[in-house]
């Protein structure tokens, strides 16, 4: 504190403009946003075991869905996390090769994701109109994949800023802040899986 | 005792005026991200929803003035309550006490110059206005939701409401929900890393508590109604048999979610009332506020208890019982936070120095209307007179002292208090208390006489009654109350009107309040704080030093804010906000074509994707460079 006039005055001149990490103002909106959409998958997720109770079998006269296609994306989420970190790692460098690198990456993951996802569609052996079962699956990957894309897209423009001097200052804290997100799309996409490749067969 | 934080005369005002202005114009309207401008868009237009949902009411009660009377019939009846319930609820009780006064107050109160993410903020506003939009051209279409303003299934399914009824309801649920849960994000936000140097937890007055703890019940309750919501869309749309029984679905699904959601909800009404209470009562009694903590524990309580009264009522009731009692339930729930609150309230009246000016009127209203509602809850809540009364119209009459008294009262009182704030001019004194006596006097002839309605048998949500049952002279008079409260409305809205052009100026302080909103001139200027505060005490400007200090060395030529930390708010970093844009408006008019698509076919949802990941790209995108490009050392 310094005396500026008769008035004291407490300068925050020398402060950093961006920041990283817990303290960045788009960290704790991005949480609050998981925080939401984890609520919704937590609803989900309840509402199916819920559904669960009202049928004697489970599921509900057909066969549960296919895994192939759901472990083969499982692991691919696993590498995924792979560029996630690293991109988050490059970021507070300001390095704009490395992270446009690092953001491809994981966009090439996103993409392969969703390709996977695609056949995982065609492997539920239900029908969101059939029953109830079947409406709850669905709804489950649905919402997933609504995530699965927003982040594709959210990665593939901060990708594209990566081209530009634009790749400064907050929008660094932001490459960052994006992995975030994608740990939280791999971590809802395990419990997914547990739910309609491990319940529909185990429980 | 109070003193004036900002230093008047400075050179860098200009300067700051031009960094910090909002476009002007039609096409700047749509600009415009500054949190007083957004704030304001959000009180009139729940605002004007009230008015709405209230002409409604009084369609209403004219039907029901007389036996058999002809006004309207009982499918417009049915279209008229859903919407006037759902309007109040969703389109004026929230977005008016939570992200009307939320999205203006917080940030001045926090010593800020704007809200955090301004643009999610502004987005929030347009869908907001697009879901109102959207339920009330479904009733002048004539194709109003008429299954209550809780729309259960199976009479809200494909099977009972063909047709699209029921889709406007659920989509105007989505599109609130999505706008009150972008405010929470930007208010909780603001509230943990805006606040001014020294506004440290223990210090934090009690409105920022309250909007912290409802923005965090937003956060956990409105994904339900969002999930349930869709759940009955898709029902009704494309098939899925979530509620269906004979494949599996269930209705009780339906009304678990649901109450996930409603009960939370009445706190998040009801929190902003007591939160004006805890602002108001101070200022008029001349006095820092008795209990202070234990206030705060209360507010914390009431927010984790809106979930635990679902917990309870999921495992010990059950649910059949529950949505008749609703309203009861939630009300008894809160009965120890509340009573605190209220013992804190009195104890600082009684050893204050009272001033009974308009708003602190309205507080003594708030007092009133709502101890009737908490007596008639209590007498609810005894089994063998809620047999007599279930679903008569008793229960209107208590939910309506529950909510009127909760949420109208201190919203009178709130708007008193800042609209010379927000417009510069004070209010008319004798304008304002024909008002308030009005519209005391009408409100409990109207729902007063309810209650001997309903303990006469009158049912809830029946458009007309015969002559032999012998109600027509207490809804003669129930209805006579409409007309004394719309009165006292139109002399509010004269009074208003009146004093933004003529009133008398107001200055920054004409209270001698104590938060930091009165620190700024009124109304206050388009950067809000000429030199960001600093804080030493509960009520920031009795409790400054005669020489507190304020902050420097942020940087005027480009918007930038103070980030400090949640728990001492030490300051961390700078900031610097986005500019003015479009794309916040035009991301929600893309939102809205998807959601009204997707009513009509389920493609809706897939093709309106593409423009709104358009929009996003548009909104995401950054536009030139950062006049000085900050380098990674400064990182
Ligand atoms: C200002 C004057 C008001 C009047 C005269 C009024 C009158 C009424 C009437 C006559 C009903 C329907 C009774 C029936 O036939 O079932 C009703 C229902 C309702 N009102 Fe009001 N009301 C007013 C304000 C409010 C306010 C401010 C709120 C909320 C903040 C509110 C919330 C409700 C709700 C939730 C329902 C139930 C709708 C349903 O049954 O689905 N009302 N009101």
């Amino acid at each position: 504190m310094k005396q500026a006039g008769e008035r004291p005055v407490l300068d925050v001149s020398g402060l950093p403009s961006v920041a990283f990490g817990r303290s960045n103002t788009s960290w704790l909106g991005n949480v609050f946003y998981m925080l939401i959409e984890g609520t919704m998958f937590a609803l989900l997720f309840a509402s199916y075991f819920y559904l669960r109770t009202r049928s004697s079998s489970w599921p509900p006269f057909q066969s549960p869905p296919y895994a192939v296609y759901g472990i083969a994306n499982a692991l691919l989420f696993a590498f995924s996390l792979i560029p996630a970190r690293l991109a988050q790692r490059v970021a507070p460098s300001g390095d704009r090769q490395k992270i446009r690198l690092a953001l491809l990456g994981l966009g090439a993951f996103a993409v392969a994701n969703l390709v996977l996802r695609g056949f995982e569609l065609t492997s539920l052996n239900c029908r969101w109109y059939e029953n109830a079962y079947g409406s709850i699956l669905w709804s489950l990957v649905g919402l997933h994949t609504g995530h699965l894309i927003t982040e594709l897209v959210e990665t593939m423009s901060l990708a594209g800023v990566s081209f530009t001097r634009s790749m400064e200052g907050t929008r660094l804290a932001d490459v960052a802040i994006n992995s975030d997100y994608w740990y939280f799309v791999v971590v809802t996409a395990f419990l997914m899986d547990v739910i309609v490749y491990g319940t529909t067969r185990f429980l | 005792m109070s003193q004036q934080v900002a230093v008047p005369e400075s050179t860098r005002e200009p300067i700051l005026a031009r960094t910090w202005r909002q476009p002007g114009g039609f096409w700047g309207w749509f600009q415009n991200v500054h949190h007083t401008a957004i704030g304001v868009r959000f009180m009139v237009t729940a605002f004007i929803f009230f008015l709405l949902g209230g002409v409604l009411a009084a369609i209403m009660r004219w039907q029901l003035a007389t036996p058999e009377h002809g006004v309207i019939g009982p499918d417009l009846y049915n279209q008229i309550f859903t919407v006037h319930g759902s309007t109040m609820i969703f389109l004026f009780a929230v977005p008016m006490m939570f992200q009307g006064f939320g999205v203006y107050l917080v940030p001045l109160i926090c010593g800020t110059r704007n809200i955090a993410f301004p643009r999610l903020n502004a987005f929030s506003y347009y869908v907001y206005l697009v879901g109102g939009l959207l339920l009330w051209a479904g009733l002048l279409l004539r194709t109003g939701a008429d299954a209550g303003w809780f729309a259960y299934v199976p009479l809200s399914g494909p099977e009972f409401t063909p047709g699209k009824r029921s889709d406007f309801w659920a989509q105007m649920i989505t599109f609130t929900e999505v706008s009150a849960l972008g405010v929470a994000v930007s208010i909780a936000t603001t509230i943990l890393r805006y606040r001014a140097p020294g506004m440290t937890l223990n210090r934090m007055p009690l409105i920022l508590w309250e909007k912290l703890v409802i923005s965090m019940a937003v956060i956990f309750a409105m994904p339900a109604v969002m999930v349930v919501s869709y759940m009955l869309l898709m029902d009704r749309t494309i098939n899925t048999q979530f509620f269906n029984p004979a494949v599996g679905g269930d209705v009780l699904l339906y009304q678990h979610l649901f109450w996930f959601f409603g009960h939370p909800e009445v706190y998040i009404i009801f929190l902003p009332g007591t939160a004006i209470a805890s602002t108001v009562i101070p200022v008029f009694c001349r006095r820092h506020i008795f209990g202070y903590v234990p206030i705060v524990t209360s507010v914390v309580a009431t927010g984790i208890l809106g979930f635990g009264v679902w917990v309870h009522h999921m495992f010990a009731t059950g649910l059949p019982q529950m949505s008749e009692s609703f309203f009861t339930a939630a009300t008894l729930m809160i009965v120890i936070p509340t009573a605190v609150q209220f013992y804190c309230w009195m104890a600082t009246i009684w050893h204050g120095r009272l001033q009974l000016m308009l708003p602190m009127l309205w507080m003594f209203g708030f007092f009133f209307v709502f101890l009737i509602g908490g007596l008639s809850g209590v007498m609810l809540a005894s089994v063998p007179l809620n047999w007599q009364v279930h679903d008569t119209f008793f229960v209107v009459a208590h939910f309506h002292y529950v909510l009127i008294g909760g949420a109208l009262f201190p919203m009178f009182a709130g708007l008193y208090f800042w609209i010379p704030k927000i417009t510069g001019r004070m209010m008319n004194t004798l304008l304002g208390k024909v008002h308030f006596w009005l519209f005391f006097a009408g409100f409990n002839i109207t729902f007063f006489t309810m209650h001997f309605l309903g303990l006469r048998g009158m049912p809830r949500r029946v458009y007309t009654y015969g002559p032999e049952m012998h109600w027509e002279g207490l809804n003669l008079l129930a209805s006579s109350g409409v007309l004394l409260m719309a009165t006292g409305v139109i002399v509010f809205i004269v009074n208003f009107f009146h004093s933004k052009s003529r009133g008398r100026l107001a200055g920054p302080n004409p209270w001698g309040a104590g938060s930091l909103e009165w620190a700024v001139s009124s109304p206050p200027p388009a950067y809000n704080f000429l030199e960001l505060p600093t804080v030493n005490g509960r009520e920031p400007l009795w409790d400054a030093l005669p020489n507190q200090p304020v902050v420097t060395g942020l940087r005027d030529d480009i918007p930038e804010v103070l980030v400090t930390n949640s728990l001492d708010s030490e300051p961390q970093h700078r900031d610097e906000l986005p500019p003015a844009s479009i794309w916040p408006f035009l991301a929600a008019i893309a939102v809205s074509v998807a959601f009204i698509w997707s009513i009509f076919s389920p493609w809706g949802v897939a093709y309106g994707a593409i423009p709104v990941a358009a929009t996003l790209l548009g909104w995401l995108w950054p536009r030139g460079h950062s006049p000085s490009p900050r380098v990674p050392e400064e990182v």
